[in-house]
């Protein structure tokens, strides 16, 4: 996609330090990502503690893919959804297929979505969260060739609508500043 | 060119699936790795993390001590009373086996780990251990807290070992159930219980029932102590584990020799 520069104005020079700024800001939300993900398993003491890794990675790659779909491209979603698979035991490809979807149809919805407020956007992630459990159970049971409970996936989806907000309302502070690159 | 990337990595992704399907061995080694370089952050966070844990327990403690200090004042009675009972069985037990010439057990040799992750995921129930360099821990050994059996060594790094637990849905174990001496199964089921199968007909497990491991297939050694039996309301033998499964922070790794041990994800041709 070229980017063309349409703001009016001066522009600092492209200074090596404001450049490191720029990329630092951009890598912010891949970077907390997977920080979070890491740290989720982390021994917190916390019962069923296992489905909070899709729930991080699912809240977060549709909170910056409806926001900053720049700092959030396919590429870093595999990479994401590789690692949720690596480090959940889920068979390979589950969580990189399932979070694609969710970054495809997250770009397709943010238009309308980024003018609603943030209980809009927070419905239509529990939808999406509902179909994403859904389609991580089935993908499973179709890649192990074994029946599996539902109630896994339900407690996944409820986990990942539950703390949606734990993580959106930090992400949308850091948006308005660590995480954006005109404030370089 | 921007705009082909999903629908491709869509693709690539199926590929993925492919791929971890045709070589697991791959998936087992990219995990492994990945927690080997990981374990090391994992086993700094630990230690901070169990001081908030015991704070916030050692808090909540503080309001029902009273009540806590006589139930551990009757329980230590009871206790006490059955040290004095087990001393006098396991003396009559050392006569006993003297006369018969029993050949003793051989005796384990163990290390302790620490628990430092979660390795199981929302669809399997697995442990973490940081073991260290040169650990000698090896594949099918047998993991168990100080209250029972735990599980399975199924996967070992260059500083990590995977323990697969009782609970998982791949594990299943040979067991026999302590007053009936009958053999069983028990069947992980990815739930807090795993579920007790394929008892003798004729035989029925009692509610309460203690539950220990059994010799035979040479995986386990005789009688190390799971669970009790514990019926849900449904009517199946689910087993309560002894361990504390949730709450695990060390554990010890016994090497008792045994070959007999397949890993859970790989059976013997022709044997399920």
């Amino acid at each position: 996609m070229a980017h063309i520069d349409r703001r009016p104005g001066i522009r600092p020079r492209q200074s090596l330090g404001r450049r490191l700024d720029v990329t630092a800001r951009t890598c912010f939300p891949a970077a907390i990502t997977i920080l979070l993900m890491l740290l989720s398993q982390a021994l917190l003491g916390i019962p069923e503690q296992a489905a909070l890794l899709p729930a991080i990675a699912l809240g977060s790659v549709w909170f910056w893919s409806v926001f900053r779909p720049d700092a959030m491209p396919p590429p870093v979603v595999f990479g994401i959804g590789l690692l949720v698979d690596l480090l959940g035991y889920l068979p390979l490809g589950v969580m990189t297929f399932t979070l694609l979807a969710e970054h495809g149809v997250a770009l397709a919805m943010r238009r309308g979505l980024s003018r609603r407020g943030f209980a809009w956007i927070w419905v239509v992630f529990a939808g999406m969260a509902a179909a994403a459990s859904l389609v991580i159970w089935l993908l499973v049971m179709v890649l192990t060739l074994r029946l599996l409970s539902p109630w896994p996936a339900l407690f996944i989806g409820v986990v990942t609508v539950a703390i949606f907000p734990v993580l959106a309302v930090p992400f949308a502070g850091a948006h308005r500043s660590v995480a954006n690159p005109d404030h370089a | 060119m921007a705009r082909l990337t999903l629908p491709v990595l869509i693709v690539v992704s199926f590929g993925v699936m492919l791929l971890g399907k045709a070589d697991t061995l791959l998936a087992e080694r990219a995990r492994i790795a990945l927690a080997d370089g990981l374990v090391p952050i994992y086993a700094v966070l630990s230690s901070p993390l169990s001081q908030i844990q015991e704070s916030i327990t050692e808090t909540a403690t503080l309001w029902t001590m009273r009540e806590e200090n006589a139930r551990l004042r009757d329980e230590n009675e009871k206790l006490r009373r059955w040290q004095s009972i087990a001393l006098a069985l396991d003396a009559e037990n050392q006569r006993l086996k003297a006369s018969l010439q029993w050949i003793p057990d051989a005796d384990a040799s163990y290390v302790t780990a620490r628990v430092v992750a979660d390795a199981g995921g929302a669809y399997a129930k697995a442990v973490l251990l940081s073991v260290g360099p040169n650990h000698g821990v090896r594949k099918g050994e047998i993991a168990v807290d100080e209250r029972g059996l735990i599980g399975r060594i199924t996967e070992v790094g260059s500083r990590t070992a995977r323990v697969l637990l009782i609970t998982d849905l791949n594990s299943r174990i040979p067991v026999i159930m302590e007053t009936s001496r009958a053999h069983a199964i028990l069947v992980g089921t990815n739930g807090t219980r795993p579920r007790l199968q394929y008892w003798p007909e004729g035989i029925v497990p009692k509610e309460g029932e203690r539950i220990v491991t059994s010799a035979e297939a040479n995986a386990f050694p005789a009688n190390l102590p799971i669970g009790t039996v514990h019926y849900t309301a449904s009517g199946a033998a689910d087993v309560e584990p002894a361990a504390l499964l949730q709450k695990l922070e060390v554990v010890r790794i016994f090497d008792y020799g045994l070959n007999g041990v397949v890993p859970p994800e790989r059976p013997t041709p022709g044997r399920h």
